[in-house]
């Protein structure tokens, strides 16, 4: 049977180049809107950029929160958070001051910029990626690739073990995280040329 | 290691591609879809498309071209030209855009930004300023293509527009534009020594090292430009063309 990805569709930002990205891997996508979206989906992208409070609020509406809490804390299929995405995993973030899934645990904070002339907020732009343990998501990307960012807000994880990638404005900051079926990347794959792709791919080859 | 985006900046007239020098002398350039192809094959860090034909008639940069836009890049791209409401900017996001540049109803309304950043997020919202010398004057804001002195102050300008929530500022010289001599480094200057948001140079570059300068003298983290990545060679043939990152030491 054909592998079904669900992607998250709750009004932040625009899934259309995940959308896209996924039918040009040869798999075919699923927009979930509603709860029962979620059935039978094999593996679901959370994309999303925006404000976090307004993101939870979003996804609180149509019962998606805790569709997906369900689906994730009882499925354990992989899910894979971008950007905003991943920022929605941790237990709270500084933006809005909300709280999130809590399935990694972390915090998400605001840049703490010193040289405000040189590292103009948000991150804007193309930043190397290293790679801090073993994972089947960065396979076949070599280590201090580049991928594009647009954040304001930065994950920091409560276990170490849970920082998957790490990338440097500034300062050094967690740019990927993973535990178990959990994978959440700062960066936007979908907007990264073919080594996002490469990303995509291995997310659907999990 | 963070380095700076260089971004062609592609001027739509309608469908169409074009060029201009100092906002005029429009010059046919070729096919949008075509272009990002190309762009693609080239590894482009990001697009920015302008429809330079709208303000004027009123009306907004097609969806349709967005959208297919949105098909073919395998980067980030921007659209800009004719914005002036908010369903506008949630279509043009659902078109695949992801982010959308608003130039003359920024002058017209600046409070609209507000709007626009708080219900898109401020990482959608760019703010293009085109400034002009006026004769035995003082630089200024201007819009509607250059067509229309806004007698506002650039650098103020810029700060109201950060304050009001825009996630990037475009910095053009009109002056300058189609020259291919250069930045106009001094107003960059101004522009990112006092505004915290990403500045985006536009306007003037001719070669890499004009890019380089806008990024380690005028500390603009987004190197734009139309005519270095459409024309070639000294009788400016048309050939899209981007310059090899490996080769660019910021």
């Amino acid at each position: 049977m054909a592998l079904v990805i669900g992607i998250v569709n709750y009004g932040m930002g625009n899934l259309h180049s995940v959308f896209r990205k996924l039918t040009m891997l040869n798999t075919a996508p699923l927009v979930i809107e509603k709860p029962r979206d979620i059935q039978g989906v094999d593996k679901i992208i959370l994309p999303g950029v925006g404000h976090f409070k307004k993101a939870i609020q979003n996804l609180e509406t149509p019962g998606l929160f805790e569709s997906l809490n369900e689906w994730v804390l009882f499925k354990k299929k992989p899910i894979l958070g971008i950007c905003l995405g991943m920022q929605l995993m941790a237990d709270s973030s500084e933006e809005g001051d909300a709280n999130g899934f809590g399935w990694i645990k972390g915090k998400v904070v605001r840049f703490r910029i010193q040289d405000m002339k040189k590292f103009k907020v948000p991150q804007t732009g193309w930043n190397t990626v290293k790679t801090c343990k073993e994972s089947r998501l960065m396979q076949g990307i070599s280590d201090g690739s580049e991928f594009y960012f647009v954040h304001s807000y930065h994950y920091t994880v409560a276990d170490e073990g849970d920082a998957l990638c790490k990338t440097e404005f500034e300062y050094e900051f967690v740019s990927a995280i993973e535990k178990d079926h959990l994978f959440g990347v700062q960066f936007h794959p979908e907007k990264s040329h073919k080594t996002g792709l490469q990303l995509l791919k291995n997310f659907i080859d999990l | 290691m963070f380095r700076p985006r260089i971004i062609p900046v592609l001027l739509l007239n309608n469908d169409h591609l074009v060029k201009s020098k100092r906002f005029k002398e429009y010059r046919y350039i070729g096919d949008p879809i075509n272009a990002v192809r190309i762009f693609n094959e080239l590894g482009a860090d990001e697009l920015v498309f302008l429809d330079i034909s709208t303000t004027k008639n009123k009306r907004c940069i097609s969806l349709d071209l967005v959208r297919s836009i949105g098909e073919e890049a395998n980067m980030p791209f921007c659209v800009g030209g004719g914005i002036t409401g908010i369903n506008q900017i949630r279509d043009i996001i659902s078109a695949g855009a992801e982010k959308v540049i608003i130039g003359s109803h920024a002058v017209s309304d600046p409070d609209f930004i507000r709007t626009a950043s708080e219900e898109f997020g401020s990482s959608t919202i760019a703010v293009c300023i085109d400034v002009k010398k006026k004769l035995f004057g003082k630089e200024q804001v201007w819009s509607v293509n250059g067509t229309k002195a806004s007698g506002l102050d650039p650098l103020e300008f810029a700060l109201l527009m950060e304050k009001n929530g825009a996630g990037e500022i475009v910095i053009q010289s009109i002056e300058q534009d189609g020259s291919m001599e250069g930045y106009d480094l001094e107003l960059i200057k101004k522009i990112t020594e006092r505004v915290n948001i990403p500045v985006v140079a536009l306007g003037g570059a001719g070669t890499v090292s004009d890019l380089k300068k806008a990024y380690k003298e005028a500390h603009a983290t987004g190197l734009a430009a139309g005519s270095l990545f459409v024309y070639y060679g000294p009788n400016k043939g048309v050939l899209i063309n981007y310059p090899d990152k490996k080769e660019i030491r910021f």
